[in-house]
């Protein structure tokens, strides 16, 4: 692919409020991560709640959006100026130059499992401030953002579970390179939810310690929320030494199993191979993974195995689930984030709660902080339905 | 009318349609350039076979639909659709699955099922087509609302245009029970395919052409029809598929995202 630039990001997640809070968090090797307390839920698991998503208030011309997942998008966007930014490109490009495409797996399905609550006794209907269109349905969250900006452009949810937002970059991408936009709005945003905390227990994927990712004894994920964003645009002329641009994608299918990896990582590593491919690049050229690294033991099992067998043991890699939880359909998006500063900061995080190295994983898989000056790194996301992607990050020099 | 330089194109290879009345592409050709009169029926939707047992047992009406119209387009082409990239584009998942989940999470006892859980993702469809017909190619799955036809649409000729690769389209519906249904009345499912490629291959069935510009979606003439096309959100591709029925050079615009639609033009070759 053409290099794009990442002319604007952010992210916010349990670790805080935009880019600051993640370095701030990643540099000290915090977690975010706390025993569950949302809403009703009684699970013996941990969570990565965002705080002050309850404060945000849409604005009133919004307000049929009002969820808590586009309370979650909103505050996010507001971060680290990157609202702004796009105003400033639909301002140099016009609303119908700017493509909009964001990932999510639950979008406001929160609203749906409330109102379920709250259903006539007598006929069963779900009570008359319940909106479908605005807050449940999967677009919803990018109908709230297109609307925020007053986009005019192409615009789309990517819903395929955890690699949703990964995704969103890719379509992103192909939609300048066709030439049919001039820059990309790309992100995730995914909100707790009754569906996935009750849903990754029933398939006792759930954890009930803060999640472990790629220890000899992880025991499931640590459900998490987060939104992240990034501006695609064509580089400038000269971009600056310290420019980050997306470098390639890769996407593959598992055709294996609704839940479960293929257990050799097989689509992983085609999603690999396809991003480096995209990049033209090869596995030497990578100097750093952020993993999928959910925690379940199946997972990291079948990622480790590709990433063993496409990279050796030569690059340091580590999954930042451990800080943020499983921010699940805004995986993604935060952790191409979070590869971007791996390069603007030269810090390969840590995998955080990680004590000891799962030993039949023979990989350079970082326990603690390393610095560094890395020039490329890759970034896994993988899902439900076996759906996966990988995105290559680099600067510009 | 013509369309804008920017207006991306691709050769139609091959033609999925199930939806009420519409029992598949060959019924639905005559049907829909006229040659028979449209009956009202439910959707029948084939059992899947191409799934193992396990997956066939779990398969929703909605994944079903998604099979059907996807292998009746991929067998037109005579195409394998193990090579085949895809777009799946829904403006819901499983209504009933969905139901289903929120009742329980409703309820005294929130245990949900692991296997409604895994249903529960927008694409569970994509997933089970994957194990159906072992397809490891990108599999695209989005949502666009009532724009969701258009929009996959927009995704496999972007990705025909960009990956230079031959993709198929899914698009598919089904309803919501209630109360969910009062707020989102979709009555059946419905489902068109398209295999799009990037030359005009031997059996290439048509050339087609899009470009977003401003305004509102063009009806169908027929009532029945046009009732179809607005009460079902992926068949809101049906006066594409009217145009491809009836062989003919035409053109017309999809519903998208408002201020915006889809303007199509349909080439066929030797026309």
């Amino acid at each position: 692919m053409t290099p794009l630039q990442l002319s604007s990001y952010t992210a916010s997640t349990c670790l805080g409020r935009g880019l600051e809070a993640q370095r701030r968090a990643l540099a000290q090797r915090t977690s975010g991560l706390k025993p569950c307390d949302f809403e009703t839920v009684d699970l013996p698991t941990w969570i990565g709640e965002v705080a002050g998503i309850d404060d945000v208030q849409l604005p009133a011309r919004l307000a049929h959006h009002d969820c808590r997942n586009n309370r979650l998008a909103l505050l996010a966007l507001e971060a680290d100026g990157f609202a702004d930014a796009v105003r400033a490109a639909v301002g140099r490009f016009g609303p119908r130059r700017v493509g909009l495409f964001l990932g999510t797996s639950t979008a406001g399905i929160l609203q749906t499992e409330l109102a379920y609550r709250r259903r006539d006794p007598a006929t069963g209907a779900l009570p008359p401030d319940y909106v479908y269109h605005t807050t449940h349905n999967s677009y919803s969250v990018a109908g709230f953002v297109r609307e925020y900006f007053g986009l005019e452009g192409p615009a789309m949810a990517v819903s395929t579970a955890c690699s949703s937002s990964a995704k969103a970059f890719a379509a992103g991408a192909r939609y300048i390179e066709c030439g049919l936009i001039d820059a990309a709005l790309v992100g995730g945003v995914d909100s707790l939810c009754l569906t996935t905390l009750y849903g990754f227990n029933s398939l006792e994927l759930t954890s009930p310690e803060p999640c472990r990712p790629y220890d000899a004894e992880r025991k499931g994920i640590s459900v998490g929320e987060g939104a992240a964003y990034a501006l695609l645009e064509r580089p400038t002329a000269r971009p600056s030494e310290d420019a980050v641009l997306l470098l390639g994608y890769g996407e593959s299918s598992d055709a294996y199993h609704m839940s479960a990896p293929h257990p050799e990582g097989r689509g992983a590593r085609q999603a690999m191979e396809a991003a480096l491919r995209s990049a033209g690049l090869t596995p030497a050229d990578i100097d750093y993974i952020n993993l999928h690294g959910t925690a379940t033991p199946s997972n990291d099992a079948a990622e480790g195995k590709a990433v063993a067998a496409l990279f050796g043991n030569a690059v340091p890699c580590s999954s930042t689930k451990g800080a943020t939880g499983h921010t699940l359909g805004a995986a993604g998006a935060v952790e191409a984030i979070f590869g971007a500063l791996a390069l603007e900061d030269g810090l390969l995080p840590g995998g955080v709660h990680t004590r000891r190295l799962d030993p039949t994983l023979d990989l350079d898989y970082l326990l603690e902080n390393r610095s560094g000056r890395p020039s490329r790194v890759l970034s896994n996301s993988f899902g439900f339905g076996g759906s996966n992607c990988s995105l290559v990050l680099g600067r510009s020099q | 009318m013509s369309l804008p330089q920017s207006a991306l194109s691709a050769w139609v290879r091959g033609i999925g349609l199930l939806a009420p009345g519409l029992g598949g592409w060959t019924a639905g050709q005559a049907i829909l350039k006229g040659e028979r009169s449209y009956e009202a029926a439910p959707t029948n939707l084939p059992a899947p076979g191409i799934l193992p047992p396990a997956e066939r047992r779990r398969a929703s009406r909605l994944v079903k639909l998604a099979l059907a119209v996807g292998l009746e387009a991929a067998a037109q082409a005579d195409a394998d659709p193990a090579t085949l990239a895809t777009v799946f584009s829904a403006s819901s998942g499983d209504g009933h699955n969905c139901h289903a989940l929120c009742e329980t999470l409703a309820s005294d006892d929130r245990q949900v099922s692991p296997t409604r859980f895994h249903n529960s993702v927008h694409n569970t469809s994509a997933g089970y087509w994957g194990i159906a017909t072992g397809a490891t190619p990108p599999c695209q799955v989005l949502c666009a609302y009532d724009g969701s036809f258009s929009a996959g649409l927009l995704e496999a000729l972007v990705q025909v245009d960009v990956e230079k690769t031959p993709v198929l389209l899914i698009a598919y519906d089904a309803e919501y029970p209630e109360p969910i249904r009062s707020t989102r009345p979709v009555p059946d499912a419905g489902g068109i395919a398209l295999l799009l490629s990037p030359e005009g291959a031997a059996g290439s069935l048509a050339r087609i052409s899009a470009a977003l510009e401003q305004g509102q979606a063009a009806p169908l003439a027929d009532p029945a029809l046009e009732k179809l096309r607005t009460d079902i959100p992926a068949l809101r591709g049906l006066p594409l598929l009217e145009i491809l029925a009836r062989g003919s050079n035409g053109a017309t615009s999809l519903e998208y995202l408002p201020p915006t639609r889809l303007a199509v033009q349909v080439e066929f070759p030797g026309s």
